[in-house]
């Protein structure tokens, strides 16, 4: 059941996907590839098509038209498979506060099928690694911030998925705890899980891969974080931002 | 299968560790069928009552005492004139006064019929009825046994008997109310706040891009206050069995039925209130507002639905309570089966149908 088809080839391939509700299009042909083990940044402003688009590539939403395979499935016939080789975490770090760290993973285990024993054991494994065995039995809900953060990320990673998507993943965490946060991006990067990302603060977008910026439900922009910067000859991400959107008008 | 154990275990837990959800779930419903049973109550017990006897012979004497000791009236005071008798009333001292004309035995043994004049404080209407109704019923008991061998002057009068509920026990009218408000309460109102909460702690978006089905995430979600519901209104029976003898004469398998079909359409109205309300706070409230209201006063719980004005006659035909409460008294107290009370049935099935329809239609429209 975990196993992944093909290793080989990029593990997200989204072409001329298009999504539209009525008559309004949300996303407008877009075009990408992403491979095995990237950090993909996905930047755009609100009502960019950032959400609808990430909602499509989650199996959560059928397209319209165009072509979307995320870790080898179909994302017309086969959304169900999708959703058991992705992982996600959203903007809330959406974690039951009123249950312990324990009894949360114990209930990921529970919804992804993870064998009890695996669950066990991965669950200690993952308690240390985060120093948090001194808290496996509180709750959630007393937690600081960037803890819970981290807990969220360990748990969209629980079940070994190809692909985890982070939305927004550090609202309102200060710059250090979001760059120890990076520190295990580029981990689960390291052991080739996919990371697809999205973001508004434009020094997150400068430790993806390679970043895409949507605005209008288009793709405006798709390089690396340093190609970006070159092309529209400006010193940071921001100075990226700020000229397509000056371009634009 | 395992993964919706597992999501029940959780919601379970949700339960068990919020000390107000417990509260809402075990204690408001003794509370509330205690109030309602022994406070709001529409028994006459110890009226207060004033008597003026022109007569003051053995009958009229006979009479009063029989009055006085029924229990459920007090005598507050005797009166001498009909001048005492308004500022008494005004006064609020009694709730009736009963006035016997002079030469009260002498003209029943003369002329066959003698009059009592009741006077009662109607600003409460249904009290004043019911004090004249008890009244009437003594004095009708007295002269039936008194005269029981005169056959001559065959008197006609009509005779008030209160079928099923004999003695006008309160109880039994709201225990049945108190159930259906109780499980709406629990059923319709839990669910649509804890999915709402879903909702807004985000776990939800969590839940769905998660493998488990739809269909899993509601019914696990659901499943608990299905349990739990059923447990509170087996209370709830008991307690107005046990506490205030309200019986339960029909066939328990029909009650069974008919209260489990009550809460799963419950419990889809809270779903489908749950596919609108994205916080917990507009679930309370459409809940509280568009749920409780209605089932306290459209539904006959409180109000017979026969004094309404037509259009809200109308409209009660809309609230699922009406048909359960009448159906839960038909069961309950008239010993009805399924051949009674089988409109209402099918009338909350199609209810329920209705309800479910409606939310999964809202629930995809909410993914697209």
């Amino acid at each position: 059941m975990k196993e992944t088809k093909a290793a080989t080839g990029p593990i997200i391939q989204v072409k001329e996907l298009v999504k539209q509700f009525g008559a309004f299009t949300a996303v407008d042909h877009i075009t990408f590839e992403v491979q095995k083990g990237e950090i993909f940044g996905f930047l755009g402003a609100n009502g960019a098509g950032k959400t609808t688009a990430i909602r499509m590539l989650c199996g959560l939403l059928e397209p319209t038209s165009g072509a979307l395979q995320v870790a080898g499935y179909d994302g017309y016939h086969q959304r169900e498979a999708i959703k058991r080789n992705i992982g996600y975490m959203s903007q809330k770090f959406s974690l039951y506060e009123d249950l312990t760290v324990y009894e949360n993973f114990r209930l990921y285990g529970g919804i992804y099928d993870i064998p009890r024993k695996e669950r066990i054991r991965k669950t200690d494994e993952l308690l240390k690694k985060l120093h948090l065995e001194e808290s496996r039995d509180k709750l959630v809900g007393g937690l600081p911030l960037g803890w819970k953060q981290k807990l969220a990320f360990s748990l969209a990673l629980f079940h070994q998925p190809a692909v985890v998507f982070l939305d927004e993943p550090s609202g309102g965490v200060d710059p250090l705890t979001r760059r120890t946060f990076w520190d295990l991006i580029y981990e689960a990067a390291h052991h080739g899980i996919t990371i697809f990302v999205t973001t508004h603060y434009m020094d997150e977008a400068e430790y993806c891969n390679r970043v895409a910026i949507m605005s209008e439900g288009k793709i405006v922009a798709l390089d690396t974080p340093a190609a970006l910067k070159a092309k529209y000859q400006t010193e940071s991400m921001d100075g990226v931002f700020l000229k397509i959107a000056r371009n634009k008008e | 299968m395992n993964q919706l154990l597992g999501f029940v275990k959780k919601e379970f837990t949700h339960i068990f560790r919020d000390s107000r959800t417990m509260i809402i779930l075990f204690g408001i419903p003794i509370i509330q069928l205690m109030l309602f049973g022994y406070v709001i109550t529409t028994e006459i017990k110890d009226a207060r009552i004033a008597i003026l006897d022109h007569s003051n012979d053995n009958v009229t004497r006979e009479l009063t005492n029989k009055i006085l000791s029924s229990g459920y009236f007090r005598l507050e005071d005797n009166l001498q004139n009909e001048h005492q008798i308004d500022p008494i009333f005004k006064k609020g001292d009694v709730k009736q006064v009963i006035v016997y004309e002079k030469d009260f035995a002498q003209k029943l043994e003369r002329e066959g019929k003698a009059n009592i004049q009741v006077i009662a404080d109607a600003s409460d209407p249904n009290t004043a009825q019911m004090l004249y109704n008890y009244t009437n019923g003594i004095v009708q008991d007295y002269t039936k046994k008194k005269y029981a061998g005169f056959a001559i002057p065959v008197q006609i009068k009509s005779e008030v008997r209160m079928l099923y509920n004999e003695n006008m026990v309160g109880a039994f009218m709201y225990v049945p109310g108190t159930m259906a408000l109780i499980l709406m309460l629990i059923s319709a109102m839990m669910t649509s706040i804890t999915i709402a909460r879903e909702k807004e702690m985000g776990t939800m978006e969590i839940l769905l891009v998660s493998p488990l089905k739809a269909s899993h995430i509601i019914l696990g979600k659901v499943a608990p206050y299905l349990l739990l519901s059923i447990i509170d209104a087996v209370v709830v029976v008991l307690l107005g069995n046990m506490v205030f003898g309200v019986p339960i004469r029909g066939s328990i398998v029909v009650l069974a039925f008919l209260v489990v079909l009550y809460i799963t359409m419950a419990l889809s109205l809270g779903i489908l209130i749950s596919t609108v309300a994205n916080s917990q706070q507009v679930a309370l409230f459409i809940s509280g507002f568009a749920l409780m209201l209605p089932t306290m006063l459209l539904s006959g719980f409180i109000f017979p639905i026969e004094n309404m004005p037509v259009p809200l006659q109308i409209l009660s035909n809309l609230m699922p309570p009406r048909w359960f409460i009448d159906a839960l008294k038909q069961v309950m107290l008239k010993g009805n089966g399924l051949e009674y009370i089988w409109p209402n049935i099918l009338i909350l099935c199609t209810m329920t149908v209705f309800f479910l329809a409606l939310s999964i239609k809202k629930f995809r429209f909410r993914l697209e």
